[in-house]
C-alpha cells in the first residue's frame, strides 16, 4: 500500500496509552501501526465509500478490530482525500460513518455515534455487514499483509461474540440503542458502482476452487479466525505454515478422542434424498384421495400391483424398493409433461444401477432437444462436402501426389423421428429413487448396429465412455439407450388380441404391415384361458416393432440421399437399383415378426419357443381358471447377446 | 444364505431383480430343514439358483463343522426334493468348459460336443471327429465349483482357525465397520489359500494366523469392486458368504 495519501497527521496524535493497551492485546507487530505498513486488520465494516476513507485509515495504521472503530480521531476531514480512491488493498473497510474528521471533540462524538450505530448495525444483521465489509476491490494488490486485512469483517462479526475484542472506550459511552443513524445517511452518497464492485469482488472470492469445495473466502475466514484465536507471537512469519495448517485441517477434521463424531455416511445422504420423496408424497397423498374419483388422471401406473404379480412369479425387486420407485415416478410425472409413463425396469451396473422409466410426452413437447441434434448432424454433412472439393483441387495442381483414397464412409442413416419406431418412447433414468431423473437421448441406427456387436457392463455413470471394438459412437448414455431400444423391441409380448391396430384395415396391404406402429388396447378383449396361453406360442404376439439390421424399424434407402447431389442422368439408374435393393432388404423385413401377428408363424432363427419358456412358468403360477383380462405385458430379456445384463420385470 | 436367515438375506439381495416367489420361499425353508436333518449337516446354506431353459436349478450346500471343508452340493428343481451332486473333479471341470450357452434345465440332458482327435493308425495320422457326451449334471457341478472358487468371499474375522485344524464360525463377529467394509483387504476368498505362501515374510508378520488364513481380495486381477451391499441400509454385513456376481444365465 504505497499510496497512502499524504496525511500530515500521524498516529502520534493517538494517545499512547491507548496504543499500548491495544498493542498488548494485539499480537500483530506494531509496525503495522505505522502507516506505510498499514494494515488495519481490524474488522472494520466497510462502508460503500470505504475507499475514500481508506486513506485515512491507512494512516492510522493497524488498529485492532473494534479499537479502530473506537478510534475516531485522526481522521482527516478533508474532502479531497475522500475523493482519492487509490487505496488499493481493501483493508478494512471503514464504517461508513468513519469519515475522516478533524480530530475534535465534536467529531469524536460523532464518530462515536457512528461507531455505536455501527455496532447496532452489527447486531442487526451480519449479512448486510458483510456486504459492506468487503472493500475488496477489483485488484487487491499483493500485499503480504493483505490476508490480515481481508475479511476482517468476518472477524469482526465474530468479534462481536468474542469478549476480548471489545475495548473499553470512553467513546462507547453512548449505548447503541440511543443512537440512530439518520444523520449520516445524508452524508453518504449512493455508491452503486462501488457496491457492485464490492459484490463482484466478493462473488469472485466466494467461488469454490476447482479441486475441492473450499472457496478462497472461507479459507481466509478460517485462517484469520485461527490467527486471532491463537494470537501467535509473530504471525507474519508463521503465516505460511498457518495457511497450510488451516487448509489441511479443512480436509482432515480433527477427530475428538473422547467423543465419536458421527460419520457422514453415504447412506445418510441417500436417506435424506429419499426422505424428500416421502414428504412430497405425504402432501400428495391427500390430494390423491380426491383424485381417485377422477380415474385416469395420474399417468403413473400402479407399480405396487404389478410388482405383486411379478413377485408371484419370482421376479422383481423388494417391496420397499418398488414403493420408492413408485414415489420417484410420481415425482417424475410432476416434473415433466407426461402423457403416459411406465416403469420399464432396472439395469444393473458395476457401481450403480439404473432405474428406467418409459415415458410418452404430451403433444407438442420435447422438440427443443431434437433441434439441437439436427443442427449438429447438418454441420457434419457440410464438412464432408468441403473435404471432397479440396481433394480434387490438390490433384490438379501437384504432379506427384499420394493417391487419395477413394473410400467414402457409408452414408449416415438418419435416425427415426421421435414418437416412431425405436424412438417411440422417451426414456428417463435415475440411479436411485430420490435422485433426479435424466433424460436419455434418442437412439440412432448406427448406435443400435454397434450395440449389437459389443458386450459391455454398465458402470452406472451416464457420461462414462464406452471403450470397445468396434468402437461405439457415443457414451454410456447412448449405449444404454440403444440396449433399451433393443430389449424393448425384442421382448415385449402380449396375448393375442389384447392390442389392436388403430388404423383402418385398408392400409394393411399397401404398407405390408411394416409401417404401422400405433396400437391401442382392445376394449373387447376377453382374456385367454391360462392353459391356452401356456400350451403354445400361438396366443402371444409382439406388439413392438422389430428393429431391422439397418438399425431402424422402418427401412430407409441410404442411397436415396445421394440422388439429389448427383446428375439427373444417373437418377434413372439409381431408380432401377432402388427397388432391387428394396427387394434385397425385403427378406430382412420378412424375417422379423410383423407386429401383432402370432409368433411361431413368423420367427425363423430367433428361438421363438425359448424366450417364452419363462413365460410358461409364469403362466403356470397364475391362478388357475383366471380368465380376467389381466393383459399385463411382460418384458423378458432373453436375447443371447445381452447375457450380461439383467432387467427386472416391467409391467 | 443360511436357512435360518434366508428371508433377510433374500431381502438384501433383491436389488438385483432376482427373487423368489412366496411359495418357493416357504417350501425352501421347510425342505432345507429336512435336508439338514437327513444328511446330518451342521449348516445348510441356500446357494442360489441357476436358470435353465425349461426349469431352474435351486442349489443348496451342506456344511459340516469345519467351514473350509469341501461342501456337499445338492440341487432341486422344485425346492422340495433335493438330490446330492457328486463332488467336482478337475476332469469334470475341463470337460464341461467346452459347453457354452444356457442350461437346459433337465439334469439328464446330454450335450454333444464334437472334438477333433488325431488318431494314429499305423503310419497315417487321421483326424477323427469324436462326439463327446457331457451330462448336464457334470456341467452343473463344475459350474458351481468354478463360481465358488472365483467369487465366494467372506469378510475378515467371520471365521477363525484353531490349532486343531477346523475352522469355526466366529460368534463374536458382528460385521465390518464402514471404513473397513470399503477396503478390499478385509475380504477373503472362501477357499483353500493359494497365494498365502507366496507372501513375503514381512507381510506374513502382519497377519494373524487365526484370522488371516485365506487369500485376500486385494491382489486379485481384475480388481473386484466392493459390493454395494455394504451400503445397504443395514450396515451389518452378514457373516455368511455372499456372492458378488454369482449369477450365471
Amino acid at each position: 500500500m504505497g499510496d497512502l495519501p499524504p496525511y500530515p497527521e500521524r498516529p502520534p496524535q493517538q494517545p499512547p496509552n491507548r496504543r499500548t493497551s491495544q498493542a498488548s492485546q494485539r499480537q500483530h507487530s506494531q509496525d503495522q501501526v505505522q502507516p506505510p505498513a498499514a494494515d488495519p486488520e481490524e474488522g472494520q465494516q466497510i462502508a460503500p465509500d470505504a475507499r475514500r476513507n481508506a486513506p485515512g485509515w491507512s494512516q492510522r495504521g493497524s488498529l485492532s478490530q473494534q479499537e479502530s472503530l473506537l478510534m475516531p480521531r485522526a481522521f482527516q476531514a478533508e474532502e479531497a482525500q475522500m475523493g482519492s480512491m487509490e487505496y488499493p488493498s481493501m483493508n478494512t473497510g471503514f464504517p461508513l460513518e468513519f469519515q475522516p474528521q478533524a480530530y475534535s471533540d465534536e467529531s469524536r462524538i460523532q464518530a462515536a455515534e457512528l461507531t455505536t450505530s455501527l455496532m447496532q448495525r452489527l447486531q442487526q444483521g451480519q449479512s448486510s455487514l458483510l456486504q459492506q465489509l468487503d472493500s475488496t476491490f477489483p485488484e487487491p494488490p499483493v500485499n503480504p499483509l493483505d490476508p490480515f486485512n481481508l475479511y476482517q469483517t468476518d472477524q469482526f462479526s465474530e468479534g462481536a461474540q468474542h469478549g476480548p475484542y471489545v475495548r473499553d472506550d470512553p467513546a462507547f459511552q453512548f449505548s447503541p440503542s440511543e443512537m440512530g443513524f439518520p444523520h449520516y445517511s445524508a452524508e453518504v452518497p449512493e455508491p452503486e458502482p462501488l457496491e457492485l464492485a464490492v459484490q463482484n469482488a466478493k462473488a469472485y472470492l466466494l467461488q469454490t476452487s476447482i479441486s475441492c469445495d473450499l472457496s478462497l473466502y472461507e479459507h481466509l475466514v478460517n485462517l484469520l479466525t485461527k490467527i486471532l484465536n491463537q494470537r501467535p507471537e509473530d504471525p507474519l512469519s508463521v503465516l505460511e505454515s498457518l495457511n497450510r495448517t488451516t487448509q489441511w485441517e479443512w480436509f482432515h477434521p480433527k477427530l475428538d478422542t473422547l467423543w465419536d463424531d458421527p460419520e457422514m455416511q453415504p447412506t445418510y445422504e441417500m436417506a435424506e434424498k429419499q426422505k424428500a420423496l416421502f414428504t412430497r408424497s405425504g402432501g400428495g397423498a391427500e390430494g390423491e384421495q380426491e383424485m381417485e374419483e377422477e380415474v385416469g388422471e395420474t399417468p403413473v401406473p400402479n407399480i405396487m400391483e404389478t410388482a405383486f404379480y411379478f413377485e408371484q412369479a419370482g421376479v422383481g425387486l423388494s417391496s420397499d424398493e418398488s414403493f420408492r420407485i413408485f414415489l420417484a415416478m410420481k415425482q417424475l410425472a410432476e416434473q415433466q409433461p407426461i402423457h403416459t409413463c411406465r416403469f420399464w425396469g432396472k439395469i444393473l451396473g458395476m457401481n450403480r444401477s439404473y432405474l428406467v422409466a418409459e415415458v410418452e410426452f404430451r403433444e407438442g413437447e420435447e422438440e427443443a432437444e431434437e433441434e439441437e441434434v439436427e443442427e449438429m448432424t447438418e454441420g457434419g454433412e457440410v464438412m464432408e462436402a468441403h473435404g471432397e472439393e479440396e481433394g480434387e483441387e490438390d490433384e490438379e495442381k501437384a504432379v506427384d501426389v499420394i493417391p487419395k483414397p477413394v473410400w467414402k464412409p457409408p452414408p449416415v442413416i438418419p435416425k427415426e423421428e421421435s414418437r416412431s419406431g425405436a424412438n417411440k418412447y422417451l426414456y428417463f433414468v435415475c440411479n436411485e429413487p430420490g435422485l433426479p431423473w435424466t433424460r436419455l437421448p434418442h437412439v440412432t441406427p448406427a448406435q443400435i448396429v454397434n450395440a449389437r456387436k459389443i458386450k459391455k457392463f454398465f458402470t452406472g455413470y451416464l457420461d462414462a465412455p464406452v471403450v470397445s471394438y468396434p468402437p461405439f459412437p457415443g457414451n454410456e448414455a447412448n449405449y444404454l439407450r440403444a440396449q433399451i431400444a433393443r430389449i424393448s423391441a425384442a421382448t415385449q409380448v402380449s396375448p393375442l388380441g389384447f392390442y389392436q391396430f388403430s388404423e383402418e384395415e385398408g392400409d394393411e396391404e399397401e404398407e405390408g404391415g411394416a409401417g404401422r406402429d400405433s396400437y391401442e388396447e382392445n376394449p373387447d378383449f376377453e382374456g385367454i384361458p391360462v392353459l391356452e396361453l401356456v400350451d403354445s406360442m400361438a396366443n402371444w404376439v409382439h406388439h413392438t416393432q422389430h428393429i431391422l439390421p439397418q438399425g431402424r424399424c422402418t427401412w430407409v434407402n441410404p442411397l436415396q440421399k445421394t440422388e439429389e447431389e448427383e446428375d439427373l442422368g444417373e437418377e434413372e439408374e439409381k431408380a432401377d437399383e432402388g427397388p432391387e435393393e428394396v427387394e434385397n432388404h425385403a427378406p430382412g423385413t420378412l424375417d422379423h415378426p410383423p407386429v401383432l401377428q402370432p409368433l411361431p408363424a413368423v420367427l425363423s432363427g430367433r428361438c421363438a419357443l425359448q424366450p417364452l419358456a419363462w413365460g410358461l412358468c409364469l403362466c403356470q403360477r397364475q391362478v388357475v381358471g383366471n380368465t380376467s383380462p389381466l393383459g399385463w405385458v411382460l418384458v423378458i430379456s432373453h436375447d443371447e447377446s445381452m447375457e450380461n445384463q439383467t432387467v427386472g420385470g416391467t409391467g | 444364505m443360511d436357512a435360518d436367515s434366508l428371508l433377510l438375506s433374500l431381502e438384501l439381495a433383491s436389488g438385483s431383480g432376482q427373487g423368489l416367489s412366496p411359495d418357493r420361499r416357504a417350501s425352501l425353508l421347510t425342505s432345507l430343514m429336512l435336508v439338514k436333518r437327513d444328511y446330518r449337516y451342521d449348516r445348510v446354506l441356500f446357494w442360489g439358483r441357476i436358470l435353465g431353459l425349461v426349469a431352474d436349478y435351486y442349489i443348496a450346500q451342506g456344511l459340516s463343522e469345519d467351514q473350509l471343508a469341501p461342501r456337499k452340493t445338492l440341487y432341486s428343481l422344485n425346492c422340495t426334493e433335493w438330490s446330492l451332486l457328486p463332488p467336482a473333479t478337475e476332469e469334470m471341470v475341463a470337460q464341461s468348459s467346452v459347453v457354452k450357452g444356457r442350461f437346459m434345465g433337465d439334469p439328464s440332458y446330454e450335450y454333444e460336443h464334437t472334438e477333433l482327435q488325431k488318431v494314429n493308425e499305423g503310419e497315417k495320422v487321421f483326424e477323427e471327429e469324436i462326439v463327446v457326451q457331457i451330462k448336464e449334471e457334470t456341467r452343473l457341478v463344475s459350474v458351481i465349483d468354478q463360481i465358488d472358487k472365483a467369487v465366494a468371499i467372506i469378510p475378515r474375522g467371520a471365521l477363525f482357525k484353531t490349532p486343531f485344524g477346523p475352522t469355526h464360525v466366529n460368534r463374536t463377529f458382528e460385521g465390518l465397520s464402514l471404513s473397513e467394509a470399503k477396503k478390499l483387504s478385509s475380504y477373503f476368498h472362501f477357499r483353500e489359500p493359494v497365494e498365502l505362501k507366496n507372501k513375503t515374510l514381512l507381510e506374513k508378520a502382519d497377519l494373524d494366523p487365526s484370522l488371516d488364513f485365506m487369500d485376500s481380495l486385494e491382489h486379485d486381477i481384475p480388481k473386484a469392486l466392493v459390493p454395494s451391499l455394504a451400503y445397504s441400509p443395514s450396515i451389518l454385513i452378514p457373516e455368511l458368504p455372499f456372492f458378488q456376481d454369482g449369477r450365471r444365465m
